[in-house]
């Protein structure tokens, strides 16, 4: 069997990512030409680290994006002749080299570690919006007005924190479940929230105009209704939405596990912005609570969270590769990157490279998110 | 100080009852309990086999009173039967707790002295090329869950040099077979530390105080010493308490990857094989331990900081 | 002559940083001699702290000296090392800070922080060093030092960790003492204590001083010389009688006719504002940096180049303008339209014992076993007529916020009902007012960086003042009035689309005014509405605040702790001390005895910017108690220097009217207070 050179090796990749290097000298050049519009994310072109990270970041978004002109195989095929052969060596029939070898079912791993960003780059930054969302909507309230209304949502937030986090995936994520209604009903109610919460924003600023508030009000309950059938019930009428129940079911643990995370640096964040004297000032006109929480506070805890998304983000990424890692909820052939550095893990002795892939790129991407927030606090905090 | 305590103590006495009853409700729903029966009879069983194996080991009987039945064990000390270990509770989890114990001191150890030393280095001069490079080991260990260092590690220092053992044995503790595990956790655990100390070290440096310090004409060296770890300090206490719940996530990862069977192999046994009694009872120990942690960092808390005194 | 204690010349400092060099202090020379106290004047951005900071050597990391030398007793401290500096600072120079709980350590004992000064630079043992902070602590008339001693910073008040630092600072004799500020964060009547404590100590011990400060009257009741600094330049210098009754720099005088003096009013003499904001430092135009907010610049003169410190009649007289021998400069300016005096309309607003009292306790879901009350406010009457400036004073803790937000529906009373318009407002939140009501009775803030939002335009957030008001019945109506509004506050229209970041203090306050006015008020209360801005600015808010109200016939409700700025104002002044009303009375009533002994204290606390007026000397002792435990009794007997001992102690004082409207809360007789003597006397017949 013939192996490539190094250099053929690592040329070869280069030249296989070719359109994320596209992607992200344009996406650099539009960045620099519209600095000045871009607020915080424009002055990140000033800091070594923001940038680095933000670069990391979009290579492994635009991997997922064009994941299938990347990749060399299919992440499935199985060439049984190859089976955890190390780095560089050629497959005889396409004549194409396995980058990075092959796993103990003859899996082209380059192309495995391509496609399997598809999904942490899919759940990761959803599921985190979802938390957001929630933590948010519970969050600003439990901080505007304190007393017991704060007093039982920080119990129960506190409550799902002490709770250890594989235990909990044990519990949420297994096929057992599945067969339960509760992935469903946990998604039902998580993805309630984003509806919920668009409908207050709109409420809350427009009550004084119906003519805006009405149709605006029915526009989103027509799309967030559609959203929400599709993916809680899999019943879009349309048939354009859905989403696996596997998917679905770690979708809804990995909301149920960050929410409380977000709850918290809300409520603190909304408990500080609250006695500023804007907000005295917006009591004073007369307005509402939710007008104040969500137009008033909301808007100046932009920065913070803004950079505890990215974190959060990376987090999230963990947390799904601890899935994997201890074979949950996944199909056992899907390519994330979790799973497989749980399937190659024991085959480190054989072939020492065969781990390396994925865990480092789930490392690489992870750092990328947590740079992209250093950067951001950074710049932040300079003006 | 003691309404406070009582105060905690009942927070974390319902926060208990709450958790043990969502365990308990999911480990015995129905899917459950069948994997529950298969698992105990190592063998293909029909729908009617299952049934009558649970009727007959009671997981028929009602919902509340069997879970009636466990906390009134709880109480009087049994804390029921593990179907994995096919021992009591009571038997087999202290000794397990024990192993991870040690695990957790070395980690604490290595970790917590490296994280402040790292930390106060690079927060006392904010900016400086030691600051730049320390704050970059740091971001880069947060990044690195112990699934992918213990990993790496195992390559590089087992596989390729063959310096360290890739498998650690509760019953025989070497430096050879401990290292591993313990630098994989701590390395994890000591970049969030570090980071906090450095923001908490910066912050405390450009404080008005520390420049009254310096402008008594105290060195540069009794300024930090004196003036600015104290407060510095603080910040981090809280973090470093508040680090033990994610170490027990990081305990189980490690003892899976390193097959050490303490507390989280432990954990993950019962979990797998829905071993309902010992989940509960690992639940109500990381419980015990989140809470009280949190205790801990409240009153040591207001005891470092002098401005914060505990209502008594 | 002796050689001076501090020699600066042609000193320039810059701070560099990403946007480049930022110049901050330029050309600047001075001289402190032996036992001299020399006073640095300007306003917030004009480099005044960083000359400070400079002589200390400590710029932080990105700030530099980059020109210039700084010669203390004779030795170059730019080219000292870090070794020789260390040997200076707090030994020979020592400096007192602006925010005395900011500048000590929270965690270590005050006893300790002292020890540190003398254990550092001399060979003493610890016993002495003990000793020493001791007897310290006893000159800076510290009750109860071995007590003070042993506590942390926090435990003890404001003005006593001021005392604190100024012993710190005192510990080794230092030759020369910086003072930054050192009294602006603290009360009035507190800062009189401060500053005599500083001006004796000085005396005692021949210290040098340089004194920093924004506030022309301190400077002229503690220095002997003064340096006026305007943005980063000095501007003028001299001996201190000399500038102050011959000023002879545009901005010295801008700045002296931009605040009030005592005995003037609105109506009499109003203030005449600098127009136009300091210049950013990237922004300093060419030639004289006041040029373009300065009436007697000549273009082709002043904007030309560079203009050197000019000596005038070779005295020790120094100014920064070419046009100093041109200028007439006693010539009255033109002021704006005199003010005329209202008519007042109706009662618009009575409080009737209103009282607010605040349990404290400490967790929500469970009740805690300790608890407390705070009286905020106890007893609370008065009337508001329409038309009106009613001023409350009074300093921290006094509860004039508490009142204010009962008023505006932010808090609900305990006790008393407050009308207006013929609603109650002590038992009515906010949320349950009418549209109407809410209008009606709007605020402006202290704080100008915090009243705005920064995340919304400023057209948005008038425009959203309006709906919620209910003005304007579509978006461009409303739009349109808005636009109106930035034209009412002089601010131009282009602002519409601005965010507030873009806007300077005095910018922001205006919107805050335009904001509050959106409704067409009836009852404004203005909370220390310019206490946060620039002396030269807070004359341009004043103005357009008492514009606005006369053209439209607002009540103002002027809360402040500025009796010259309410002197200036009010027609009648309503003085609180620790939650109660202490004297109430027209503004000619207040100002004149018979008074309350805590007003006389508070009027005589004021620093004043005249050399010819002569002041009553009081000086109230210790702090304000606080409000979680006041005092029995009369609740300024423990500070009241006209106190009788076993009767304001006891018994809370009766409410004697003195004349209609004229109410004091005294047990003195009345032939003591009608013998009471004016706090401010003239000194030299003024001027006719």
């Amino acid at each position: 069997m013939d192996t490539v050179s190094i250099w053929e090796l690592w040329g070869g990749v280069a030249v296989r990512f070719w359109p994320v290097w596209l992607a992200m000298l344009i996406t650099y050049l539009l960045m620099r030409m519209y600095r000045k519009r871009l607020g915080v994310f424009g002055h990140l072109l000033d800091s070594a680290v923001g940038i680095t990270g933000l670069m990391i970041v979009l290579f492994w978004l635009f991997t997922a994006l064009f994941a299938d002109i990347v990749s060399t195989f299919e992440p499935l095929e199985q060439f049984f002749r190859y089976r955890k052969k190390p780095p560089g060596i050629v497959e005889a029939e396409s004549m194409i080299p396995m980058y990075f070898g092959s796993d103990n079912l003859g899996r082209d791993l380059f192309s495995r570690m391509v496609h399997g960003s598809r999904f942490v780059l899919m759940i990761a930054p959803a599921a985190t919006l979802v938390a957001f969302v929630v933590g948010i909507t519970l969050g600003l309230p439990a901080g505007y007005k304190g007393g017991r209304v704060d007093a039982i949502l920080s119990f129960i937030a506190n409550l799902i924190l002490s709770f250890p986090v594989i235990v909990l995936f044990y519990l949420l994520v297994t096929p057992g479940i599945r067969e339960t209604a509760l992935p469903n009903v946990m998604a039902g109610v998580f993805f309630m929230f984003p509806i919920i919460f668009s409908l207050t924003v709109l409420r809350s600023r427009f009550s004084e105009r119906p003519g805006l508030l009405f149709p605006w009000s029915v526009i989103i309950l027509i799309l967030g209704g559609w959203l929400y059938s599709g993916v809680v019930f899999n019943s879009d009428p349309l048939g354009l939405i859905s989403m696996d129940p596997n998917e679905l079911n770690i979708f809804a643990a990995v909301v149920f596990a960050s929410s409380p995370g977000v709850f918290r640096i809300v409520r603190g964040l909304t408990m500080d912005i609250k006695t500023r004297d804007y907000v005295a000032a917006a009591q004073t006109r007369g307005e509402t609570p939710w007008y104040i929480m969500l137009w008033e506070i909301l808007p100046n805890a932009r920065g913070p969270l803004i950079v505890d998304a990215c974190l959060r983000i990376g987090y999230t990424t963990i947390l799904l590769g601890t899935l994997g890692f201890f074979g949950l909820g996944l199909a056992p052939e899907s390519p994330d990157w979790g799973s497989m550095i749980n399937q190659t893990r024991g085959l480190i002795r054989l072939v020492p490279t065969i781990v390396l892939p994925q865990t480092i790129a789930l490392a690489s991407f992870v750092l990328g998110l947590n740079l992209l927030a250093d950067g951001l606090r950074e710049e932040s905090l300079k003006d | 100080m003691s309404h406070f305590i009582l105060q905690r103590t009942f927070i974390m006495v319902l926060t208990m009852l709450v958790l043990s009853f969502v365990v308990f409700y999911l480990g015995n729903l129905e899917p459950n309990l069948r994997k529950l029966a298969l698992e105990q009879n190592n063998n293909r069983m029909s729908q009617a086999d299952v049934d009558s194996w649970l009727e007959k080991n009671g997981y028929r009987r009602s919902f509340i009173v069997r879970y009636g039945e466990w906390t009134a064990g709880v109480l009087s000390g049994d804390f029921g039967y593990s179907t994995r270990f096919r021992m009591p509770v009571n038997e087999a989890l202290p000794k397990r707790l024990g192993y991870t114990g040690i695990l957790a001191f070395w980690v604490l150890m290595t970790m917590v002295p490296s994280a402040l030393l790292i930390g106060i280095l690079s927060g006392m001069r904010e900016g400086s090329a030691l600051d730049r490079f320390l704050s970059l080991f740091s971001v880069t260990t947060t990044a690195t869950p112990e699934y992918v260092s213990g990993i790496l590690f195992t390559v590089i220092f087992a596989s390729l040099l063959g310096w360290f053992k890739g498998v650690a044995n509760v019953k025989d503790i070497t430096f050879e077979n401990f290292t591993l595990p313990v630098m994989t956790m701590s390395i994890y655990g000591m970049g969030y530390i570090a980071r906090m100390t450095r923001a908490s070290m910066s912050e405390v440096m450009t404080s008005q105080y520390i420049r009254t310090a310096h402008l008594k004409g105290l060195p540069f060296k009794t300024v930090v010493l004196k003036h600015a770890l104290r407060n510095a300090l603080i910040a981090p206490f809280t973090v470093i308490l508040l680090q033990f719940p994610w170490l027990l996530t990081g305990v189980v990862i490690v003892e899976k990857l390193f097959n050490y069977k303490g507390f989280g192999w432990t954990l993950v046994e019962a979990a797998e094989n829905n071993d309902v009694d010992m989940l509960l009872a690992c639940s109500l120990v990381s419980v015990l331990v989140v809470i009280g942690t949190q205790l801990i960092s409240d009153v040591g808390y207001a005891y470092l900081n002098p401005r914060i005194r505990v209502e008594s | 002559m002796r050689e001076p204690i501090l020699e600066i010349n042609n000193l320039s400092v810059s701070f560099f940083t990403r946007h480049g060099e930022i110049p901050a202090v330029m050309d600047f020379s001075m001289t402190v001699h032996a036992g001299e106290a020399m006073g640095l004047v300007g306003e917030s951005g004009c480099g005044k702290s960083t000359v400070a900071l400079a002589i200390m050597r400590y710029l932080g990391g990105n700030g530099r000296i980059t020109e210039g030398s700084i010669r203390f007793r004779g030795r170059e401290m730019t080219e000292m090392t870090g070794a020789e500096l260390r040997e200076l600072r707090g030994s020979q120079i020592s400096m007192i800070y602006q925010e005395p709980m900011a500048s000590l350590n929270p965690a270590m004992r005050v006893g300790l922080q002292l020890m540190e000064v003398p254990l550092s630079h001399e060979y003493i043992s610890i016993e002495e060093a003990k000793q020493r902070s001791l007897e310290m602590l006893e000159a800076v008339r510290l009750p109860d030092p071995e007590r003070i001693f042993q506590s942390y910073p926090h435990q003890i008040s404001g003005g006593q960790q001021q005392r604190i630092v100024i012993a710190m600072a005192l510990l080794s004799q230092p030759t020369l003492l910086l003072l930054d500020e050192p009294t602006t964060a603290l009360d009035v009547t507190v800062e009189a204590g401060i500053v005599e404590l500083v001006r004796d100590l000085g005396r005692e011990f021949g210290t040098s001083m340089l004194f920093v400060s924004h506030n022309l009257g301190l400077i002229l009741e503690t220095c002997d010389r003064i340096t006026v600094m305007y943005s980063g330049e000095a501007v003028e210098s001299g001996q201190i009688k000399n500038v102050f009754r011959k000023m002879l720099h545009p901005y010295t005088q801008g700045l002296l006719r931009s605040i009030p003096l005592p005995g003037t009013d609105k109506t009499a003499q109003p203030l005449i504002p600098i127009p136009g904001q300091l210049p950013l430092p990237h922004e300093r135009p060419q030639g004289c940096n006041f040029g373009p907010r300065c009436n007697h610049f000549q273009s082709g003169k002043c904007n030309v180049k560079k203009i050197p410190m000019i000596s005038v009649n070779d005295s020790e007289h120094f100014s920064r303008c070419l046009r100093v021998s041109e200028i007439d400069w006693n010539a009255v300016p033109e002021s704006s339209v005199q003010a005329e005096k209202m008519e007042m309309g109706n009662t618009i607003l009575a409080v009737h014992n209103l009282s607010k009292h605040y349990d404290v306790s400490a967790n929500a879901l469970f009740a805690s076993s300790k608890s407390g009350t705070v009286k905020a406010n106890e007893n609370i009457s008065f009337e508001a007529k329409k038309g009106e400036i009613v001023a409350i004073v009074g300093e921290s803790g006094c509860g004039k916020s508490t009142l204010a937000k009962i008023l505006l529906g932010l808090e609900e009373a305990s006790q008393g009902n407050a009308e207006f318009e013929g609603v109650d407002l002590a038992y009515s939140p906010v949320e349950r007012r009418s549209v109407k009501t809410v209008a009606h009775l709007q605020i402006v803030f202290q704080n100008p960086f915090d009243t705005l939002n920064p995340s919304h335009t400023i057209g948005n957030q008038i425009m959203r003042a309006l709906e919620k008001f209910g003005v304007g019945q579509s978006p461009d109506n409303r739009r349109e009035q808005m636009l109106e509004l930035l034209d009412l506050v002089k601010l131009p229209r282009e602002f519409e689309r601005r965010i507030p970041r873009q806007l300077s203090g005095g910018q922001k306050q205006r919107v805050g005014i335009a904001r509050a006015f959106a409704g067409k008020p009836s009852l404004v209360v203005a909370d220390e509405p310019v206490s946060a801005l620039d002396v030269s600015v807070q004359a341009a808010i004043t103005e357009l605040l008492t514009d606005i109200q006369l053209k439209e016939k607002t009540t103002l409700l002027f809360i402040s702790h500025d009796l010259s700025m309410v002197r200036y104002l009010a027609d009648r002044v309503i003085v609180m001390y620790l939650g109660r009303i202490v004297e109430q009375g027209s503004a000619d009533e207040i100002f004149s005895p018979p008074y309350h002994p805590y007003t006389e204290a508070l009027l005589s606390a004021v620093p004043i910017a005249d050399p010819d007026i002569v002041k009553e000397h009081i000086i109230l002792e210790g702090d304000i108690p606080s409000a979680l435990n006041p005092p029995s009794g009369c609740p300024f007997h423990t500070r009241c220097h006209r106190k009788i001992e076993g009767l304001c102690d006891y018994e809370i004082p009766p409410l004697k009217h003195l004349s209609s409207g004229h109410d004091i809360s005294c047990h003195l007789a009345d032939e003591d207070l009608n013998s009471m003597a004016p706090v401010f006397r003239s000194g030299k017949k003024a001027a006719a």
